[in-house]
């Protein structure tokens, strides 16, 4: 009786077994943490130096349109003006995005609504061998394809902007397409039926109702393929031509923020301007990215759906 | 529904041997401030059934589940929980412990997903007993406790979840039982199952009180009056009237009692 | 127009597009299959790449990519193990559970190339770990950890609350139930988010150019001394890996037959992916069946 009572007192080989356990798992969680906080803390402080100890003003910096670290320019400032990484990388990503979201939607309401059955039998696994597709096999194919192509009809070199678009669409294509068959399922199917059952067309139940009821989640799948694209080094690094130059028309070469870094953080050397221009740029990614993933948690926050 | 006055209670102190007891009970869910139970003060009968009694809601599957701090994760409970002259209902109790000695059997049978003979060796693994011939015993006699084990002996190396809903439940019980513990909670154990199983459920159960103190939450009143010696009958949170089961069912006290075991309730 | 034709337009326009993305899946595939299988050959497997004259193979890279994923998840498995254990079977519902799910989040939108760049940053700088696997291995743990800790956490989620109950109300401790009940259970659903994982892996190049190198010395295969520098179990070694070598043959352009390497290599790349793909799903069927006794 006592010794009952004596045990329901003390700790036993549970209560140890249990603080091992927490102490392994918060041991992971506090790992993933520091890491994170570490990124953050050693991309900003690299990225922040061209500012703090090379004395290079920011709005220059943003707005410059030379690219060209080793020089000074008229007013003893280096030549560090990243808009023409800038403007290619918006570009690239809106432009791949705006092309692919049509499709991506089509492909997917092709999946959900017209031909459920053999659209997902056939479409689905292939969409999810695209998505796995390391990015370097569609740089390649863009650079023997894509930019041949392009030589051919424009001239010139066949890199640049275009290329760069038509790779990243193909990319984030089948992307954009997984997420938007999601959004596109979590509609309720009494949406559908209620719609239906008042008369309305299967193209108006699509464009009045599925749409709009998935649109919050629609966007994100968008915003998803945005920053997937805007990230994207190697493959577009392959066919952009790798020329810091403002953009002037789709055709000739430039460089995005990714395809810069790629090709120069082993040409420089630490601590000097050059290198830390370069980080610079890899702190406009990194912030950027943070932003796609504020906007994606706001459009969660207000669109979810009610039922 | 119609309204009653919760404060107009009638509950007995049992004369037999108390098992265990709850003194001034309230459990609160998450951070809400309403009380799901309030002030339950109950006393259980050694090697007897007590049942649980009440409409969904009520607040009897939330006190039973704090007999043995299964709640503990998702409420906070106050009052005393007394065991063996333990107030149980303290941190500084080892709830591992009190759980080896109070168990449970939940309304959904839920066995582990590994074979009979597992299911029950598992748990007792954990303990340390690790003799095979020990762990062999327990599984047979467990088993034949629960009612199970002509039905089983043959498979015991297959996988618990081609069992019957009934056959589950019951290895559940089995799985409960071979910790020796001193108490038994079962919560509905037969709301899943077929009236066939639920009668060969009763029987296990009326043989097990021999030797466990039974608790058990119910839905169904004929069984309550079928199997247990007390009945406690909860509305809204409140326990209103503890007695023997036949003056509950017979000449209970309180008007709510009255209208919930004569069907006029609600 | 009537509704009845702006139905038919739609459905119309619908199948177009449908049609051009079918036919871009066509062709991409068919350059892949078309282009590489053809150079695919026992020698192309076997040989040791050669920067400046034609007809080197990939043997190297291969392996490489190989050893690197395997280093990758014996890092990154137990580090997601812990955290997902924690985000599941732990964590309260309250602000610090919210800012973990952000910082992984962060961790997995963040750019590869980012990821990389840290890499190369801490390990291969600070820490003078030099262009090796290791520091590849780790930079691939950082990319690799979102997508394993949300897919364990999805399995370790998808068991049901009962079985936790039956545990604790056994007086089981909740890690002793974690590990006995919940991780077998979760099993195959585990193993298929693995497998998946390793396939991005496999494939990954941006993180790795600037961590695990872009050059592949010459490996002694009998060598089995992890300290010795030829060996190719060394894993403080450069190494370039298949992902890496396609992307390297072809903006280096020094290697004449660039074009048909790259090629074999991609379909090699996508070979080993599929064959990820195939085996997840069977991986995952088969243990399932088992484990419910066929039921």
């Amino acid at each position: 009786m006592d010794d009952i009572q004596k045990k329901l007192m003390s700790p036993s080989k549970a209560s140890r077994e249990d603080i091992t356990g927490r102490i392994i798992s918060y041991t992971c969680i506090a790992a993933i943490i520091i890491l994170v906080i570490s990124i953050l803390y050693f991309i900003t402080s690299r990225g922040v130096a061209t500012f703090t100890t090379n004395h290079v003003n920011l709005w220059q910096f943003l707005s410059g349109e030379e690219w060209n670290p080793g020089t000074l320019n008229d007013h003893g400032q280096p030549q560090v003006g990243a808009l023409p990484m800038i403007v290619t990388s918006f570009s690239v990503t809106i432009l791949a995005a705006l092309l692919a979201t049509p499709f991506a939607i089509a492909v997917a309401l092709f999946m959900t609504d017209i031909a459920p059955k053999n659209g997902a039998k056939f479409l689905q696994p292939v969409i999810e061998l695209l998505v796995g597709i390391p990015s370097v096999v569609y740089g390649f194919i863009g650079l023997t394809v894509v930019v041949p192509a392009i030589r051919h009809i424009f001239g010139g070199t066949g890199s640049g902007i275009l290329a760069g678009t038509i790779v990243l669409f193909v990319m984030v294509l089948p992307t954009i397409t997984s997420l938007a068959v999601d959004a596109l399922r979590a509609v309720p199917a009494y949406f559908r039926s209620a719609s239906l059952a008042l008369g309305a067309t299967r193209f108006q139940t699509i464009y009045k109702v599925l749409l709009r009821a998935a649109m919050p989640r629609l966007l994100t799948a968008v915003i998803f393929g945005m920053a997937r694209a805007f990230g994207e080094a190697l493959a577009v690094q392959m066919v952009i031509g790798n020329a810091v130059l403002m953009p002037h028309n789709l055709v000739t070469p430039t460089a995005t923020l990714t395809s810069q870094l790629t090709t120069n953080i082993g040409n420089t050397i630490m601590g000097t301007l050059p290198n830390n221009a370069l980080w610079s740029l890899a702190l406009i990614l990194l912030l950027m990215s943070l932003v796609f993933n504020l906007i994606i948690r706001y459009i969660g926050k207000r669109g979810e759906i009610k039922s | 529904m119609q309204a009653y006055d919760l404060s107009q209670t009638h509950i007995v102190t049992p004369a037999e041997e108390i098992a265990l007891s709850t003194n001034q009970l309230q459990v609160y869910y998450g951070n809400s401030k309403h009380a799901s139970m309030s002030d339950a003060s109950l006393s259980f009968p050694r090697f007897q059934i007590t049942a649980l009694i009440g409409a969904s809601g009520s607040g009897k599957s939330t006190y039973l589940r704090s007999l043995n701090r299964l709640n503990d994760r998702i409420a906070r409970i106050k009052g005393e929980i007394i065991y063996r002259h333990t107030n149980i209902n303290d941190s500084k109790v080892n709830v591992y412990e009190v759980r080896k000695h109070i168990g449970m059997v939940f309304q959904k049978p839920n066995p582990f997903a590994k074979s009979i003979s597992e299911n029950i060796t598992f748990a007792l693994k954990a303990q340390g007993i690790t003799n095979r011939q020990e762990l062999k015993q327990r599984v047979e006699t467990s088993l034949k406790e629960a009612a199970l084990w002509d039905e089983v002996k043959d498979d015991l190396n297959k996988s618990a979840l081609a069992l019957s809903g009934g056959q589950q439940q019951r290895l559940c019980i089995a799985r409960a039982i071979a910790m020796k513990p001193d108490i038994l909670l079962l919560d509905e154990p037969a709301s899943a199952l077929d009236p066939i199983s639920t009668t060969k459920l009763e029987v296990t159960l009326k043989e097990l009180a021999k030797n466990y103190t039974i608790i058990i939450v119910t839905h169904n009143m004929q069984q309550a009056s079928r199997i247990s010696t007390y009945t406690a009958f909860f509305h809204l949170g409140h326990v209103l009237e503890y007695d023997r089961t036949e003056r509950i069912f017979q000449t209970p006290m309180i008007q709510a009692t009255h209208d919930y075991v004569t069907g006029n309730f609600g | 127009m009537t509704p009845h034709q702006s139905d038919r337009i739609a459905t119309q326009l619908i199948n177009l597009l449908v049609g051009i993305v079918v036919l871009i899946l066509l062709f991409l595939l068919g350059d892949i299959v078309l282009s590489g299988f053809p150079h695919i050959s026992w020698h192309f497997l076997t040989s040791p790449s050669s920067s400046f004259s034609a007809g080197g193979g990939v043997r190297d890279q291969l392996f490489n990519s190989l050893y690197l994923l395997v280093l990758t998840l014996i890092i990154s498995f137990p580090l997601a193990l812990g955290s997902a254990i924690y985000l599941s079977e732990y964590a309260g519902d309250n602000w610090f559970t919210g800012l973990i799910r952000t910082a992984i989040e962060v961790l997995s939108s963040l750019p590869s190339v980012v990821v990389g760049l840290f890499g190369y940053l801490l390990f291969v700088i600070e820490f003078h770990m030099g262009f090796s696997i290791l520091s590849g291995a780790i930079a691939l743990t950082f990319f690799n950890l979102p997508l394993l800790v949300r897919s364990i956490e999805g399995s370790l989620h998808a068991v049901p609350n009962s079985q936790r109950e039956a545990g604790s109300a056994l007086g089981l401790s909740n890690w002793r139930t974690i590990r006995g009940i919940i991780l077998p259970v979760a099993l195959p659903g585990i193993l298929t988010g693995i497998i998946l994982s390793a396939g991005r892996v496999f494939g990954e190049a941006a993180a790795l150019i600037y961590t695990a190198g872009q050059s592949a010395p010459l490996l002694d295969y009998s060598n089995w001394n992890p300290t010795s520098s030829s060996s190719f179990l060394n894993p403080m070694r450069p190494a370039e890996t298949l992902a890496v070598h396609i992307w390297k043959v072809n903006t280096e352009g020094v290697t004449p037959d660039a074009v048909s390497i790259s090629a074999g290599a991609s379909a090699v790349l996508i070979i080993v992916i599929l064959i990820f793909n195939f085996g997840a799903r069977a991986i995952g069927n088969q243990m399932y069946k088992k484990m419910t006794g066929g039921k």
